[in-house]
């Protein structure tokens, strides 16, 4: 069946129903045989513009998108920035009109501000995808994670995810959220006190719990999802050493055993190998981590096909 | 002699317990006499016909922002003024944070000069707490009374050592000022952007809790109750806060406070869509807070409404959520907001109303011969006309800045006339 997908820009997973996550992720699945072949290029994209703003730095989902977008047979253009719209004396409706003028297809934007692809998508044209926005969102993640658990479990419905770490900061933990109760699965949530807040169980109606330890959540899970912790926070007094850390919400190989037998192991990266995640974890069997990798490449060349008016 | 006769109109003036038809002679900008409608007045005065109109002593916003000195770009005292006739209001109180403070005499002479220049509403200067309102030193009250202060506030910047905020109340009193202050505890607060709870978790932006505001307002009636000094809360917008003042209250202190407009209408959730006209200090709450806040209304412990009018330039506001500044105009869409969300949802009457809009401000802030329509008073009159439809066009205000979140909004409820010191200064067209 082919079903068109109807939205001009993906800004987060909150907006978007079960079918259409998996539309993206049915989408994505076909797409990934495209990488496996020796000359990695289909047509599908040709004299279509596809403009990577990246306002954060980034190696992983700046290479994945361009890389996305030329295997594709898109053009592909890559801004890096670290300076705000603010720094340099333009509002965000100027710079939508700016870049809209040069009447891209698509732009991808990452940005240390929630919101910004939000009101880029209001200004602009062309669609927006949100390839991370402060502590907001980060659907391309979420769905590259779930492709990864549906390739290694058969299934999301049913299993339990444990996500652990700064929940409070993590705009991977939110999309995962939101992508996850979608489909049925029941998240588990733990971290230290002062990043897990009380009320992010509210932000979904159902099958979402905050757990009192990173043990408990662990328990019985088919997926273990490890954040990353930024060193940053550490300055701001929201726990006292990264050595505290690791010996009390670290993924160790002994915690790893409370977890299924046959669970999974994520970590949208870059990690701090021997802070939030033990080296031999890391590296173990149970780690998917490249694997998450390889399919994040599917899922942006799927979001793309699809934004430019591709059908599933 | 100029006179001028308001005839056919409905008058409320709580003060006088006055709620019914008089016609209001005005000689010489003052109130010269009530005269039944019947009766005769002098054939000379220049009539305005208010016939199934309310008649009302002058509207007071006890908290506006002029930006003049120094943020002309987004504001000046002309078109701020210009603003507040449009909307009913005949006072203005304006904060001192502009560039330089407002912590001198010669400061407070300048704007009060500005506005008599423009002509417009009367304006009443909020001189700072503390020396450029760093919260160290105080600034000096007894000169800016001498020159025309009404009440002194660190607002935006409140003076955080209990023990400096403690000196100030002692020192206020002195010169009969009453003490201002927008609580928040910035610890607290801590870079927030809006309402911490649920709609900022999921827009992952940074909350400020409501303990931020209800901390200092706690502090700030202790401290009452030490010092015996009037203070003020502004822009209250918790549950916590206004429990606060509902106890001070019980126990005879002078604690008052303030509510905007938007804190009555909206919830965090105006958030939705990172609408930076939706952010302003303190932030919008979550509906548990509106439904309180209604209810103090309703009861009393919410002494006036102000607007908290703070006029910022569209290329200030478009930017990222969390980098805009805070908040939004309102002058002109106040009395609009009152009549739709208060007195025609039957939570609060029009006598009410007025009181919270005149009659409370004028007491807080002990401005004589204002704040109602006594004989002798200023003749300073709003006249409203409370089925009115109309519809609120930003790209229509008198502000010289555009960030209201509520542009196309319709009412039922406008102001007709604005006349002060007993000069037309709006009339709607």
């Amino acid at each position: 069946m082919n079903k068109p997908f109807k939205r001009k820009d993906l800004l987060g997973i909150r907006d978007l129903s079960a079918e259409e996550i998996n539309t993206i992720l049915h989408t994505a699945e076909a797409f990934r045989e495209v990488s496996r072949r020796d000359v990695k290029k289909v047509p599908t994209l040709r004299g279509k513009t596809v403009i990577n703003l990246f306002f954060e730095p980034s190696t992983r989902t700046r290479t994945s998108f361009e890389l996305a977008a030329k295997r594709l047979s898109a053009d592909a253009v890559n801004i890096s920035t670290s300076t705000s719209s603010l720094a340099k004396g333009e509002t965000i409706l100027d710079m939508a009109k700016n870049l809209d003028a040069m009447a891209p297809h698509v732009i991808v934007v990452r940005h240390s501000s929630a919101g910004v692809p939000h009101q880029l998508a209001k200004a602009s044209r062309a669609s927006i995808v949100n390839a991370g926005d402060g502590s907001n969102e980060h659907p391309t993640q979420a769905l590259l994670d779930a492709m990864t658990i549906r390739e290694h479990k058969g299934k999301i419905e049913g299993l339990k995810v444990a996500i652990l770490g700064d929940i409070l900061h993590s705009r991977v933990a939110r999309s995962n959220v939101h992508l996850l109760t979608k489909l049925g699965a029941r998240v588990c949530i733990a971290g230290p006190g002062t990043l897990v807040p009380k009320d992010f169980a509210k932000l979904v109606d159902d099958n979402l719990e905050i757990c009192q330890n990173i043990e408990s959540a662990i328990e019985d899970s088919d997926v273990v999802m490890v954040l990353r912790i930024q060193k940053e926070r550490m300055n701001q007094a929201f726990f006292p050493t990264m050595r505290e850390y690791s010996i009390h919400y670290g993924l160790t190989k002994e915690r790893l055993k409370l977890a299924k037998k046959d669970a999974i192991v994520l970590h949208p990266g870059p990690m701090n190998r021997g802070v939030e995640i033990a080296s031999d974890v890391a590296d173990g069997s149970s780690s998917l981590i490249l694997n998450q990798v390889e399919y994040g490449l599917a899922v942006r060349m799927a979001v793309l096909y699809l934004l430019t008016g591709g059908e599933e | 002699m100029k006179r001028l006769v308001i005839i056919g109109g409905h008058l409320i003036d709580p003060l006088e317990k006055q709620n019914g038809g008089r016609n209001l002679l005005i000689e010489n900008g003052r109130v010269k006499a009530w005269l039944k409608q019947d009766e005769p007045f002098p054939e000379d005065a220049e009539i305005i016909d208010a016939t199934g109109m309310i008649v009302a002593p002058g509207f007071i916003d006890m908290h506006v922002h002029l930006r003049e000195p120094g943020q002309e770009h987004k504001e000046t005292i002309e078109t701020g003024t210009a603003a507040a006739v449009a909307g009913g209001f005949t006072s203005v109180c304006c904060m001192p944070n502009t560039n330089p403070i407002n912590d001198n005499a010669a400061i407070t002479r300048f704007i009060i000069e500005q506005s008599e220049r423009a002509g417009l509403a009367n304006v009443f200067p909020i001189g700072a707490i503390t020396k450029n309102s760093e919260g160290t030193e105080l600034a000096e009250m007894g000169e800016m009374r001498n020159a025309g202060i009404v009440a002194v506030s660190d607002d935006g910047r409140p003076v955080p050592n209990a023990g400096i905020m403690r000196r100030a109340m002692e020192y206020a009193k002195d010169f009969d000022l009453t003490v201002v202050d927008h609580c928040e505890d910035k610890s607290l607060s801590n870079g927030g952007v809006m309402h911490e709870g649920k709609i900022s978790l999921l827009l992952g932006l940074r909350g400020i809790p409501a303990l931020a505001e209800e901390l200092d307002a706690i502090r700030d009636v202790m401290l009452a109750e030490l010092t015996g000094a009037k203070v003020h809360i502004a822009h209250i917008s918790t549950k916590g806060a206004i429990e606060a003042v509902r106890i001070a209250k019980s126990k005879g202190l002078k604690v008052t406070c303030e509510v905007t407009p938007h804190h009555f209408t909206l919830t965090d959730e105006a958030v939705e869509g990172y609408n930076t006209n939706a952010k302003m200090s303190p932030p919008l709450r979550s509906q548990e807070h509106l439904e309180a806040i209604l209810e103090a209304i309703k009861d009393g412990t919410i002494d006036a409404i102000a607007t908290d009018h703070a006029p910022h330039h569209p290329d200030e506001k478009n930017l990222e959520f969390d980098r805009a500044p805070f908040g939004v105009i309102g002058l002109e869409t106040a009395v609009g907001l009152t009549f739709e969300k208060l007195v025609h949802v039957g939570i609060i009457d029009l006598v009410r109303m007025v009181e919270m809009f005149s009659t409370n401000p004028a007491r807080i802030f002990g401005l004589t011969d204002r704040g109602t329509l006594r004989p002798g008073s200023m003749a300073d009159i709003t006249i409203l006309d409370p089925h009115l439809e109309w519809t609120y066009r930003v790209s229509e205000t008198r502000s010289k800045s555009k960030n209201s979140p509520f542009d196309g909004w319709s009412f039922h409820g406008a102001v007709v006339i604005t006349i002060v010191n007993g000069k037309i200064v709006y009339r709607r067209s």
